[in-house]
């Protein structure tokens, strides 16, 4: 197999207004989805029955549904609702929602995991739910919940390549102009491949340095 | 098994804590039989028995840790969780705030501390008094500096739990539960995740309290504290109170089979 070289010398600068936006959806995505999904976590922790059987059932369902769809409902479902917003716009949104179901997870479940006695030992100095969450929990949750939302903002950055089935002009959806125009699809898929690599990389080095960086007891 | 009745109290005057018939159970297993007895101001009550008595259990209902079955707990006349209303009598627990309202008035001494791992030692004692009686940073960390400097930690105040030793931690928790001036402190077996030559030290602060007329329950196994700083002692077995009386009657003459045994046990070991 040769290597046509041309081509991804070519690539290489093209594919990085594709890398400009892929960053752009993963960090708007990623805002409202960590935001949403702490939301979300503290709802299911800290709400009212019927609030936190809603929140069972959404998380439920992004965990059941596949992605693809999800982003076909939302990219068909707003302008059926009379949004007209767009593609980019569709594409984020899809993404920070399903971000937000699997951050709400992170949450519940790690604040969940502290120890008993700290709830115990809160109750007797007279706290209430709200005030053993914000004092007690969260402030002891931060640092354990840090390795696993990483993992959820990478995943959010791998699945912002999906966004190319609605025509958003992201990483992957630019290789695949190239590939249309030069018929390169090896040489293009491996270099997106990297493209990626280098970006997960990186979130995951400032994820560490955060993580080294917050304190401990 | 023959049922005590509580200790009569003399005429006139009201107990602080009045327990009445208490009774809790885990899934079948019954751990709480119908325990009763008054506690008076500035009495220090010890409860003894073997493990799986229901001593703790006994502790952890009277601030509802653990929310009883059945049975009354008043509070200066209060009843605590809740209250018997309408004409069933039904029993009508009370919305959190409240409950939390009432539980301040309980101090309580974990096994295992239970610090806020997260917060220095000013920080945990100061804690209470900032954000639930809503005491200003200032005002609720100069209180904290007043109850560790009383349980000797004014030179640790700046630690967090895991840079101080076990004695150190559990003086720590006495001085959170003081700083909400708590009626009444409940202490479960505050000794026992203790090296042995740290009991003491925790032992001192307690009998220091009692001293100055801090009421307190305590679920202990040190016997020559029991028999040192109890008003009132109390040997549980099998989820019911088997005897009561002052501690050096029990200790010296106990008359049920059930004591003479455990205290055999443990007294000659």
């Amino acid at each position: 197999m040769s290597i046509d070289w041309s081509v991804v010398q070519m690539a290489i600068p093209l594919l990085a207004e594709g890398t400009v936006m892929t960053l752009k959806i993963a960090a708007i995505a990623g805002i409202l989805g960590l935001a949403g999904g702490v939301a979300l976590g503290l709802i299911s922790l800290g709400g009212l029955a019927p609030a936190r059987w809603m929140v069972r059932a959404y998380v439920d369902f992004i965990r059941g549904t596949p992605l693809l769809i999800q982003i076909f409902i939302v990219f068909f479902g707003l302008p059926a609702m009379g949004l007209r917003l767009g593609e980019f716009w569709a594409g984020v949104i899809a993404l920070s929602l399903n971000c937000a179901g699997y951050v709400a997870e992170v949450v519940r479940g790690t604040v969940g995991a502290v120890e008993k006695g700290q709830t115990e030992a809160a109750k007797s100095i007279g706290m209430t739910h709200g005030k053993i969450l914000v004092y007690v929990l969260l402030p002891q949750s931060i640092r354990p919940m840090m390795p696993a939302l990483t993992n959820d903002v990478i995943t959010l950055l791998k699945n912002t390549s999906l966004l190319s089935v609605i025509s958003v002009y992201e990483l992957t959806r630019s290789g695949q102009a190239i590939i249309a125009s030069h018929f390169a699809p090896v040489e293009i898929f491996t270099l997106l491949a990297i493209y990626y690599y280098a970006i997960i990389s990186v979130l995951s080095w400032i994820s560490r340095v955060i993580e080294r960086r917050l304190p401990a007891w | 098994m023959t049922s005590i009745a509580p200790t009569p109290v003399p005429r006139g005057l009201k107990p602080l804590l009045a327990v009445r018939d208490l009774r809790k159970s885990f899934g079948n297993r019954e751990i709480l039989k119908g325990i009763s007895f008054d506690l008076m101001a500035g009495q220090t009550l010890v409860l003894i028995g073997p493990s799986g008595s229901g001593k703790t259990t006994v502790l952890r209902c009277l601030n509802h840790l653990e929310t009883p079955d059945g049975g009354t707990i008043e509070l200066l006349g209060e009843p605590i969780g809740g209250a018997y209303m309408g004409e069933g009598a039904k029993w009508r627990a009370l919305p959190e705030a409240d409950m939390a309202r009432q539980r301040r008035k309980f101090g309580f001494v974990f096994q295992r501390f239970n610090l806020f791992p997260h917060l220095t030692a000013l920080e945990n004692v100061a804690i209470g008094p900032a954000k639930v009686l809503g005491l200003s940073r200032k005002e609720a960390e100069a209180r904290a500096a007043v109850q560790l400097t009383r349980v000797s930690l004014a030179d640790h105040m700046d630690k967090r739990p895991s840079q101080l030793s076990g004695g150190q931690q559990q003086r720590v928790a006495i001085a959170r539960a003081l700083a909400m001036e708590p009626r009444l402190i409940l202490f479960d077996e505050p000794t026992s995740a203790l090296d042995p030559e740290l009991v003491h030290e925790v032992l001192d602060v307690m009998a220091e309290l009692a001293r100055e007329g801090m009421t307190m329950v305590v679920v202990t196994h040190e016997m020559s504290f029991a028999r040192r700083v109890a008003d009132h002692l109390i040997f549980m077995a099998d989820g019911e109170i088997v005897e009561e009386g002052l501690p050096e009657a029990v200790f010296s003459a106990p008359r049920e089979e059930k004591t003479q045994r455990f205290l055999a046990h443990v007294l000659n070991r």
